[in-house]
């Protein structure tokens, strides 16, 4: 049983990569979280990506004589107290959020996968410290992890992304190498070697292929957790500077005013979690549909 | 049994070691100065104040011999002064931490008492609206972060139904426990959310697992009633995976806190840390993180312990 392939659950009949590609993302509209997941995650990226054309205003143009007003037609969720219009910084938020989720995560999958990959790979000594090393990454909870660094490296854009890339990292080095023992030992791979493949070649054609399966329903979670905890240290202060976008930092700022204009709060909470919840819905379906063992 | 939990307990040493030198390491990665940076930028100093200061908190020595200096002062209790309050740092934590203690428990046990039953529900009514009702709850909790949770029950209790029961002055359980439950009740609510929705999906998966399990089959065959059958023999197995995941996800309950004692100002570890962190404290800084990190290690432990239990097929010789 452990010697399966993780993510060809179809079998071993070997398929053109590109109709494998075709079977899963044709799956994942079948699969109701799946669908529901790529829908709310696209919507998100759409709106990140067309922010400039979408928001009506700059993000950061302040209206003096329209400040704290209720959602109207001129802006359609209202203004903050700086007479900033919620519409196009709940647009752009989406779009800070993206950057700051997107950078860490391929960040803590580089460097946690190519960590995990050496040492699932190479065995013994190299995989006992490189994996001692990682567990003590474990002993934090995440997000005080995540505030520790960023406390220490300071507020901004780039040390949020360091401290989520740190804090990620080692999730990723758990699961590829947990993936890479999976199929070592598999039958093809000792084919490939016998036949006289050479290391970067069996990582590359056999290993990784069939590796890649929980790697991505993990980078799928993890984009949903970084959201989260880019939203949670701004929220507390130690994310991205003041007055860039960020939905936290719009909830933090809100929050005093909540009584006398609660839009401030309501509409970036709203797209806190549907960003979150598409992430995970789509996990949740990139699971079901690569990995039907779990 | 108890030389595996010895045996765990041993496995604390160098992991607090490990906790240890990361906090140190990471704590080195300041910018700029120690110096000014523990001292503030409103002082000018000259080079040799700079140098006596260096000197007098042994910075200009190397840094595993900086680190050695400091660990042995931690190991006897001395993790440095509060430059705020001039307080200990240990002290300082351990005054608050009754606090973060009393919201985790009752975190956890919201998280049990809501999880658990509607998890139960959802598995036995596989399909039908209730299922799907709990499924979205799940979703839904697992997705809402808790600085929104709180801050939208902030408003409707405040704003919608003006009361507001801890208006900043917090009283402690011993002084008056049912002022002091009627404030925690609604931090708790918002910590305990996003776990209950983790429990009750475990819940719910273990139990569909057992119910279409052989033994359960061969129970319902000799005519054992369907109640008989949950509660004696799928409920009872499926407890594991529960119990692991509510031990598991105890431990998270302590970093978590941080953001829900910011938002309903409770005076805990979370909140002390914030503090220490907008005031440049550095001390009490990495005091307070390894302190919560080594809280946490400790509630993983005791799951595992608790995991073995619960399981008696785990032989841990």
């Amino acid at each position: 049983m452990s010697n399966l392939p993780v993510s060809d659950a179809r079998g071993t009949t070997p398929l053109p990569e590109k109709s494998r590609r075709k079977g899963v993302f044709a799956r994942l509209l079948r699969n109701w979280s799946g669908l529901v997941g790529l829908v709310l995650v696209s919507g998100y990226v759409f709106v990140a990506l067309f922010a400039g054309f979408l928001a009506p205003y700059p993000p950061n143009a302040q209206h003096a004589v329209d400040r704290l007003q209720p959602p109207s037609s001129t802006y359609l969720l209202g203004t903050d107290e700086f007479g900033r219009d919620i519409l196009s910084r709940v647009i752009f938020g989406a779009q800070n959020s993206l950057k700051v989720a997107l950078s860490s995560v391929a960040i803590a999958t580089l460097l946690g996968g190519a960590l995990g990959m050496g040492a699932g790979y190479l065995g013994g000594a190299a995989d006992n410290v490189t994996m001692r090393v990682v567990d003590l990454l474990f002993a934090f909870p995440a997000i005080l992890l995540a505030l520790f660094i960023s406390a220490v490296l300071g507020p901004g854009e780039r040390n949020t992304i360091i401290a989520i890339s740190i804090v990620y990292l080692p999730i990723f080095a758990r699961v590829t190498r947990a993936s890479v023992l999976n199929v070592k030992d598999s039958d093809y791979v000792d084919a490939a070697r016998s036949m006289g493949a050479r290391d970067s070649r069996i990582i590359r054609w056999h290993i990784l292929p069939n590796a890649l399966a929980p790697i991505i329903v993990q980078i799928s979670l993890a984009l949903s957790w970084a959201i989260l905890t880019e939203a949670s240290l701004s929220f507390l202060g130690l994310g991205v500077v003041p007055p860039a976008p960020s939905w936290g930092a719009m909830l933090s700022e809100g929050r005093v005013l909540m009584e006398l204009a609660p839009w401030t709060v309501f509409m970036p909470g709203v797209a806190i979690v549907v960003a979150i919840l598409g992430f995970n819905l789509l996990g949740d379906g990139l699971r079901d549909v690569l990995d039907p063992k779990l | 049994m108890q030389r595996y939990i010895l045996r765990r307990l041993l496995t604390l040493i160098p992991t607090l070691l490990g906790i240890s030198i990361i906090v140190f390491l990471v704590m080195r990665l300041i910018p700029g100065d120690t110096i000014s940076a523990m001292i503030g930028t409103q002082f000018k100093l000259t080079d040799a104040q700079a140098q006596a200061l260096r000197a007098y908190f042994g910075l200009d020595k190397s840094l595993p011999e900086q680190y050695w200096g400091w660990l042995t002062a931690a190991l006897q209790g001395n993790f440095g002064v509060s430059v705020r309050s001039g307080r200990s740092v240990l002290q300082e934590i351990l005054s608050r931490f009754p606090l973060t203690f009393e919201l985790a428990l009752l975190a956890t046990l919201i998280a049990v008492t809501v999880g658990i039953p509607i998890g139960l529900l959802s598995a036995a009514r596989r399909g039908t609206l209730l299922d799907l009702g709990a499924r979205s709850f799940a979703l839904l909790g697992m997705a809402l972060p808790s600085f929104l949770v709180g801050t939208l029950i902030i408003y409707f209790l405040s704003a919608r139904l003006h009361i507001l029961p801890n208006a900043g002055n917090y009283v402690s359980l011993w002084d008056d426990p049912l002022k002091n439950l009627t404030q925690m009740f609604f931090p708790a609510l918002t910590l305990g959310l996003a776990f209950s929705a983790s429990v009750m999906r475990t819940t719910r998966s273990a139990m569909l697992e057992q119910l279409n399990s052989d033994y359960l089959r061969t129970a319902r065959a000799k005519g054992l009633p369907e109640r008989m059958i949950v509660r004696r023999h799928a409920l009872r197995n499926a407890l594991i995976p529960i119990i692991t995941i509510v031990g598991f996800e105890a431990g998270y309950l302590f970093g978590g806190a941080v953001i829900v004692e910011d938002v309903f100002a409770l005076p805990g570890v979370g909140r002390l840390l914030l503090n220490a962190i907008s005031q440049r404290d550095y001390a009490l800084v990495q005091g307070t993180v390894i302190f919560i990190a080594f809280i946490f290690v400790l509630v993983n432990l005791l799951a595992d312990i608790a995991y073995t239990f619960a399981n008696p097929r785990i032989r841990y010789e």
